[in-house]
């Protein structure tokens, strides 16, 4: 059996494992982080969503040996040092999530969507996470979530640039 | 869903990876994307032995003009389509069609190169190229060949790519003069396949008539299909309303779809009609007549 090395949340991760596990149980069973969730496990609902050297991707449809030497982030590596990450501080704030199964995939997306796009406008928002499905529809608030997200990282950014 | 048990090969040099295919034939299988071999070994449609990664490999990611073409690697993302300024200025209609597959996730991973090898008649990139008169370039154990899109798609999942070949490049002519293009894409939801699609790609002549057009729909055909009679009909016309409603006619006519959740024969061929009429006319405003 293969063994692969990844950075998963800044930290290495050495594994042996089996070529056709999927880096979803990768994540989940192995390394047990089960932040990353499985829905429709068929490529459509996003629950998965991981970072795989920055894109988001979904983890159900990538063998974890692909990601060998890699860096993988999970919405465990959301949060930074105690404090939550806009995205997540934005989903509390607006309450962007009803069941919350889709959320950590949801808030993977939207990081990514931040990292490229500081300022999305609402359709981006909307064509940025129409890969991930939220089955209670709860998209309204989820959109709000990441403008508040949005909101605050501009914020900070300002607050850091006044500072210095 | 758990995969068949295969070996991983990961080559780092395409002349490894052509060697691994030599070596396995039927029982290899290249990995690109993955967005779609993936998800049909995950329902075991698909077991094959050894999966040959290429996505190590340096050098399939470009997207580059040469002075009469465009060429792009076979490994690049749809992602990196939707974001190219070459794209995005000058093959509207490539920058339609990156849009709409899959969804934006599967975009980051899903190749170029992969949607036309893997030959799914619903795959988008299939009638895209045919419209485009795009050719794909086979690297084998004897070199290179290049194979005019029209000489590729032999039926559903079936190309004319040889078991020890890989597909490195798509080359799309680079359009000249005025010229237009548009993808238009009837789906139930992001994600899904086309319930019709249409690509056109047009290019004028001084007298404002339509000096070569390039039509093809997805998904209502078993192969991905060239729609000639449509394009006869554009030929040499001017693109007004009576030949926009004829050439429509002639494409949804021409047609083969088949029942399934997405529809009735009947709706698909009236959607696919639907659906050429629109990119005719999409790709006639911007190619600014």
């Amino acid at each position: 059996m293969p063994t692969i090395s990844v950075t998963v949340n800044g930290e290495e991760r050495r594994a042996e494992i089996e070529s056709r596990m999927l880096l979803v149980h990768f994540l989940r069973e192995t390394l047990n982080l089960t932040g990353t969730h499985i829905g429709c496990d068929t490529t459509s609902c996003g629950a998965c969503t991981v970072h795989w050297n920055g894109r988001p991707v979904k983890s159900c449809t990538i063998f974890a040996v692909q990601v060998d030497g890699d860096e993988i982030r999970t919405v465990e590596g959301l949060e930074t040092g105690g404090q939550l990450h806009p995205v997540q501080e934005g989903f509390w704030e607006e309450h962007g999530l009803q069941c919350g199964f889709c959320t950590p995939g949801m808030m993977m997306t939207a990081a990514a969507l931040l990292e490229e796009n500081p300022h999305p406008s609402e359709e981006e928002i909307r064509f940025a996470i129409s890969g991930n499905l939220c089955r209670c529809t709860g998209y309204v608030n989820i959109v709000k979530a990441i403008q508040y997200a949005a909101r605050k990282q501009a914020g900070a950014e300002a607050a850091a640039a006044g500072g210095a | 869903m758990i995969p068949g048990t295969f070996e991983y090969h990961a080559p780092r040099h395409l002349d490894d990876a052509l060697g691994l295919l030599a070596e396995y034939r039927d029982d290899g299988k290249l990995l690109a994307g993955g967005q779609s071999l993936i998800p049909v070994m995950k329902l075991r449609l698909a077991e094959p032995k050894h999966i040959i990664d290429i996505n190590r490999i340096a050098g399939l990611s470009h997207i580059a003009e040469t002075s009469d073409e465009l060429r792009i690697g076979a490994l690049t993302r749809e992602r990196d389509l939707e974001r190219s300024d070459i794209v995005r200025q000058r093959y509207p209609l490539l920058l339609d069609t990156a849009n709409v597959i899959a969804d934006p996730l599967v975009r980051n991973l899903a190749t170029v190169g992969g949607n036309l090898a893997h030959a799914d008649p619903a795959n988008d990139h299939p009638a895209t190229m045919l419209a485009y008169r795009a050719s794909v370039v086979a690297l084998g154990p004897n070199g290179e060949r290049v194979i005019p899109i029209d000489d590729f798609f032999i039926s559903a999942f079936e190309t004319t790519l040889q078991p020890d070949e890989i597909l490195t490049e798509v080359r799309i002519p680079k359009p000249n003069g005025r010229a237009g293009g548009a993808y238009v894409k009837l789906e139930r939801k992001v994600g899904d396949y086309a319930i019709a699609a249409a690509a056109v790609q047009l290019s004028f002549a001084y007298d404002g008539t339509i000096a070569e057009a390039g039509i093809a729909v997805t998904n209502v055909s078993y192969t991905p299909e060239r729609s000639s009679a449509a394009e006869a009909i554009v030929r040499g016309n001017r693109l007004t309303d009576d030949v926009i409603r004829a050439a429509a006619q002639a494409a949804a006519d021409a047609c083969e779809p088949t029942a399934d959740l997405r529809g009735s024969v009947e709706y698909k061929r009236a959607m696919t009609r639907t659906m050429t009429a629109r990119a005719l006319r999409l790709a006639l405003v911007r190619a600014g007549a």
